[in-house]
């Protein structure tokens, strides 16, 4: 009973922090709210006895990935009002789209053929149980090429966000000796024939 | 008791509501990144449900994987909307024009 309160609360928050992610005017607030959306799918993963992916959706994701989505919010000056034109326009189109695609979803996926007549649930895992232990004998055995490509993947992720933001010169103030070895003189100093001034 | 069909509905709902995201908010390429990360959530969740009720621990390495090339693309995804706003001053969709031929 107290597993199925628990499902139904993270899944409403889920579902409704989703729907505010697409709604809000701000996009701020619509960061936030997907901060909201992947607690709560870490309440479902951890009810589904995947604690490790869990911890990493909240360390990777709230803490990096979110925190990376609020620096570019704030930090670029965007016109809200321009990017909301249209937006009422659409909504009609992705309701019926967004229905008719939850229909058809819930036709295949639904307790017809994935109740729990049909796939039973499993028995709790044992108190010795480690997911950590487990996921990592299938990390560094079976799928230990896949791993070493994700570390390339990031490692070209790291390079290509460097490279596209990198200003092109830097903005320094060394002297530049080549400029001042060709110096002339009559580029520095200016000889006028005047007058001697009488003294007030 | 939860059976898998509930946990793969609201994976389904997620999927929708970001869909129908992606529909609405077509101007704001900030949304549109969002909408795309909870698709993949959605995704995640599906993977994490059949991986749990199958008791094959494969599903996890899968959302793993995931979840690495997800934090890649947005890092990307927001370096080059970082670019585009210096040169451009403006993230709206229909101003990235230039290269439709």
């Amino acid at each position: 009973m107290f597993q199925q309160i628990l499902f139904y609360v993270f899944s409403a928050l889920v579902v409704a922090s989703g729907a505010v992610v697409i709604t809000i005017r701000n996009p701020v607030y619509a960061a936030l709210s997907l901060v909201v959306a992947f607690f709560a799918s870490a309440g479902l993963w951890m009810m589904l006895e995947a604690e490790f992916l869990a911890i990493a959706l909240v360390l990777v994701y709230v803490g990096a990935v979110m925190v990376l989505f609020l620096f570019v919010v704030m930090m670029l000056d965007i016109n809200i009002a321009v990017l909301r034109e249209g937006f009422a326009r659409y909504v009609p189109v992705a309701v019926v789209f967004a229905v008719l695609m939850m229909v058809s979803i819930t036709l295949v996926v639904g307790p017809k053929h994935f109740g729990l007549d049909q796939v039973a649930a499993p028995a709790a895992a044992a108190a010795d149980y480690n997911n950590t232990r487990a996921l990592g004998r299938a990390l560094f055995s079976n799928y230990v090429i896949p791993f070493e490509a994700a570390a390339v993947v990031l490692l070209v992720a790291i390079i290509a966000a460097i490279a596209l933001t990198l200003r092109g010169t830097r903005q320094t103030k060394a002297p530049k000796p080549e400029l001042q070895v060709q110096v002339q003189r009559n580029d520095r100093l200016r000889i006028i024939k005047m007058d001697a001034e009488k003294p007030e | 008791m939860i059976s898998l069909a509930h946990y793969l509905i609201v994976g389904a709902a997620l999927f929708c509501l970001s869909v129908a995201g992606i529909f609405i908010n077509r101007k704001n390429v900030i949304v549109l990144l969002m909408c795309i990360e909870l698709m993949l959530l959605a995704v995640n969740l599906n993977f994490i449900a059949f991986s749990h009720f199958n008791q094959d621990v494969a599903g996890q390495v899968f959302v793993f994987f995931i979840l690495t090339v997800a934090a890649a693309e947005s890092a990307i995804g927001l370096a080059i909307l970082v670019a585009l706003f210096r040169n451009r001053s403006s993230i709206n969709v229909e101003d990235i024009g230039t290269m439709r031929g």
